[in-house]
């Protein structure tokens, strides 16, 4: 196992840049979630990392030693595809056996490993099976099983699920979740699906246009969007923003949207007058007639535990989750409170958040 | 699920329809086949009955155009042939009949090997040079790739006969008139665009994820694509090499231009079995059936991979 240390990547393909100056370090033993929508670069970086594509400039480290211009089969690393490339002309056991074979291992150190994996995997039984018959899962099982049977340095996986349906993507996140907790193997895993993300990853990249908008933990990315970008597309409803026109002052704990002062966390920067955005999770609006923030619903979507009331404050759509147990009228006028601790502000020409003590007593404490 | 799959779909057709295909099939068939019919019954006929008006659909079977097509034979006196000792073979036996004896093997066999040796080495050079081509195409930014491409098609774009002149001249300085090799490269020159073209799309079919995959599982691309591409692109190669040996099989006009003895083919042979002697019908037939049957072996021995789908449901699309 190792660490991955990536700097100042990029990638050109002529005139599109796909990876724009990434770095990041993934710890020995992490799993790193690279997440953005299609085209943003991250299976490009994860490419180059494996060795398919060399990068325009920058740096690729596998445990300190400088791969950069390694062959893909020099490198020691496993990659599950995303269509899982099984070879159709190989049983399980030659699928699974085939990268101990280029090493030239003895025969039956190669029969005891592939059925050691296959045990691991609980695919023992179809070790002498066509992989075109397989099911979608055990396909899955079988491309996880060639990439770990060679114990690898570390393991790459471009949106091995993504082709899975909805149910069975569940059980195989918690399973790819609990082979790493059991082999505690370095891994990259590419998905444009943040759920995947959130629930596998220790540490997530949000990529977008070739830039990684925000390197962190699942709860940093959640609770503190580096970008409007990221609170966007993090989150299901995602950030609520409440845009408008005024500058702020540093150490200011308040600001004034269309009259309505709405508390936030002590901002540590000054800015210019300027369009901003207030971001607020939908967690964190509480209906409160007495709230100065007024507007009418328009929307309830139920989802059992709780709901997503849509409320039209004039200023935008305001998406709240609140308990499922008060039933809104359509058209209704509601008072909104916003929880002030969790509010982030955004500065809508950089999309970057604003600096407040949100960002810094969370990193800090 | 189930329910769909077991419901008739817009794609699935009607028995009967299934059923209407296949008289058509079988009567196209049928009709392709009447030549073929007539040469092989045509090669067992007795010469007279070969060139009898109407055509005879009912005579007694023989083996003296298989016969004739093997030997070459001289006329003697039936007191000589009387006097020779009883006969050793069913052929001796036949051609004594016509008041004439064996005199030695014809140069069908040599004619026929060359062509074995000219149309299945010149196959395999094509398809090696193809695949391997077709592979550069398909995987890798070749400069100018669209317009090496066109040139190597346009070399089909004129009859290839148009260039035979040149070629004779350049043949014969060469010292490559009349040898195997030369009908070898020949053959692979024109086969070998047909080669690329074709290949190039059955290896493009082939997701690169597999020997990406090799790769990383520590092959060379060499080892990938040996392990990986070729078991997977062997319908393509099949067929490639099918239509690469009819056309070298079949080839006439240049044999014809290029060979005269020891490296003639049998397609420019058969012909000149006619002038021996009178039309020895049943001599040219026999040398077409057996003309036929390298073909015939070498499609059915590919018919597998020609009709199979390798890599159905490996990869989800």
């Amino acid at each position: 196992m190792a660490e991955i240390r990536i700097e100042n990547l990029r990638k050109q393909f002529a005139d599109f840049t796909a990876v724009q100056d990434s770095s990041f370090t993934v710890g020995d033993g992490e799993f790193l979630a690279l997440l953005g929508p299609s085209g943003c670069g991250k299976t490009t970086t994860l490419r180059m990392i494996a060795g398919l594509e060399l990068p325009t400039s920058g740096k690729i480290y596998l445990d300190g030693e400088d791969v950069t211009f390694n062959r893909a089969s020099a490198r020691d690393i496993a990659f599950v595809f995303q269509l899982f490339a099984l070879y159709p002309h190989m049983n399980v056991r030659k699928n699974i056996g085939f990268p101990l074979l280029s090493q030239g291992l003895p025969k039956a150190e190669i029969k005891a490993r592939v059925e050691e994996t296959a045990k691991l995997l609980q695919i023992s039984h179809i070790l002498e099976k066509s992989v075109s018959g397989l099911a979608g899962g055990d396909r899955q099982r079988v491309a996880l099983g060639r990439a770990i049977v060679r114990r690898p340095k570390c393991f790459l996986m471009d949106e091995p699920l993504g082709t899975l349906d909805a149910e069975f993507r569940e059980v195989m996140v918690h399973e790819l979740r609990e082979l790493h907790n059991r082999i505690h193997a370095t891994t990259v895993y590419v998905t444009h699906d943040q759920h995947e993300a959130m629930a596998m990853a220790d540490k997530i990249a949000v990529m977008n246009h070739g830039i990684i908008e925000q390197f962190g933990t699942p709860q940093e990315i959640y609770n503190l969007p580096a970008s409007m970008y990221v609170a966007d597309f993090i989150g299901s409803p995602p950030m609520n923003f409440l845009k408008f026109t005024a500058g702020v002052q540093k150490g200011s704990r308040s600001v004034s949207v269309e009259g309505i002062d709405i508390a936030l966390p002590e901002v540590h920067q000054d800015l210019a007058v300027g369009e901003l955005a207030l971001g607020v999770r939908p967690e964190h609006i509480r209906f409160n007639d007495s709230s100065a923030l007024r507007g009418s619903v328009y929307g309830a979507e139920y989802l059992g535990t709780n709901q997503i009331v849509a409320v039209e404050t004039g200023k935008g759509l305001l998406k709240a989750r609140v308990p499922a147990d008060h039933t809104f009228r359509i058209g209704e006028t509601v008072g909104l409170e916003l929880d002030s601790a969790k509010l982030s502000l955004f500065d809508c020409a950089s999309g970057r958040a604003v600096k407040s003590s949100l960002y810094t007593e969370a990193r800090h404490g | 699920m189930s329910a769909i799959n077991s419901a008739h779909s817009v794609v699935e057709p009607s028995p009967t329809a299934k059923r209407i295909a296949g008289a058509i099939v079988i009567l196209y068939a049928l009709i392709t086949m009447v030549p073929l019919a007539w040469i092989f019954l045509t090669s067992i006929k007795s010469p007279p009955d070969s060139i009898s008006y109407p055509p005879k659909v009912l005579f007694s079977p023989t083996v003296e155009g298989y016969c004739n097509l093997f030997t070459t034979r001289t006329r003697q006196t039936p007191d000589y042939i009387a006097a020779l000792p009883a006969p050793t073979s069913t052929c001796d036996e036949v051609t004594r009949k016509r008041n004439m004896v064996i005199a030695g093997p014809s140069n069908f066999l040599p004619r026929f090997v060359n062509s074995l040796v000219i149309a299945f080495g010149s196959t395999f050079l094509a398809v090696f040079l193809g695949t391997l081509a077709a592979y550069g195409f398909s995987r890798f930014k070749v400069p100018l790739a669209d317009d090496l491409l066109f040139f190597i098609l346009s070399t089909r774009m004129m009859p290839p006969i148009a260039v035979a002149i040149p070629i004779f001249l350049m043949y014969r300085e060469l010292g490559l008139s009349d040898t195997a090799l030369g009908m070898i490269l020949l053959y692979t020159a024109v086969n070998v665009s047909l080669a690329v073209w074709l290949l190039k799309g059955f290896i493009d079919e082939i997701p690169r994820e597999y020997e990406e995959a090799a790769m990383i599982d520590g092959y060379t691309r060499l080892q990938a694509f040996w392990k990986v591409v070729l078991p997977q692109a062997t319908t393509g190669i099949a067929a490639t090499a099918i239509f690469c040996l009819i056309f070298a099989w079949n080839e006439y006009a240049f044999a014809a231009l290029l060979t005269s003895g020891s490296a003639q083919t049998a397609p420019p042979f058969i012909p000149t079995i006619i002038g021996e002697g009178g039309q020895d019908w049943p001599a040219v037939a026999a040398g077409t059936t057996i003309f036929l049957v390298p073909i015939l072996v070498f499609t059915i021995l590919l018919r597998k991979q020609l009709l199979r789908g390798i890599t159905f449901g490996a990869v989800r699309k």
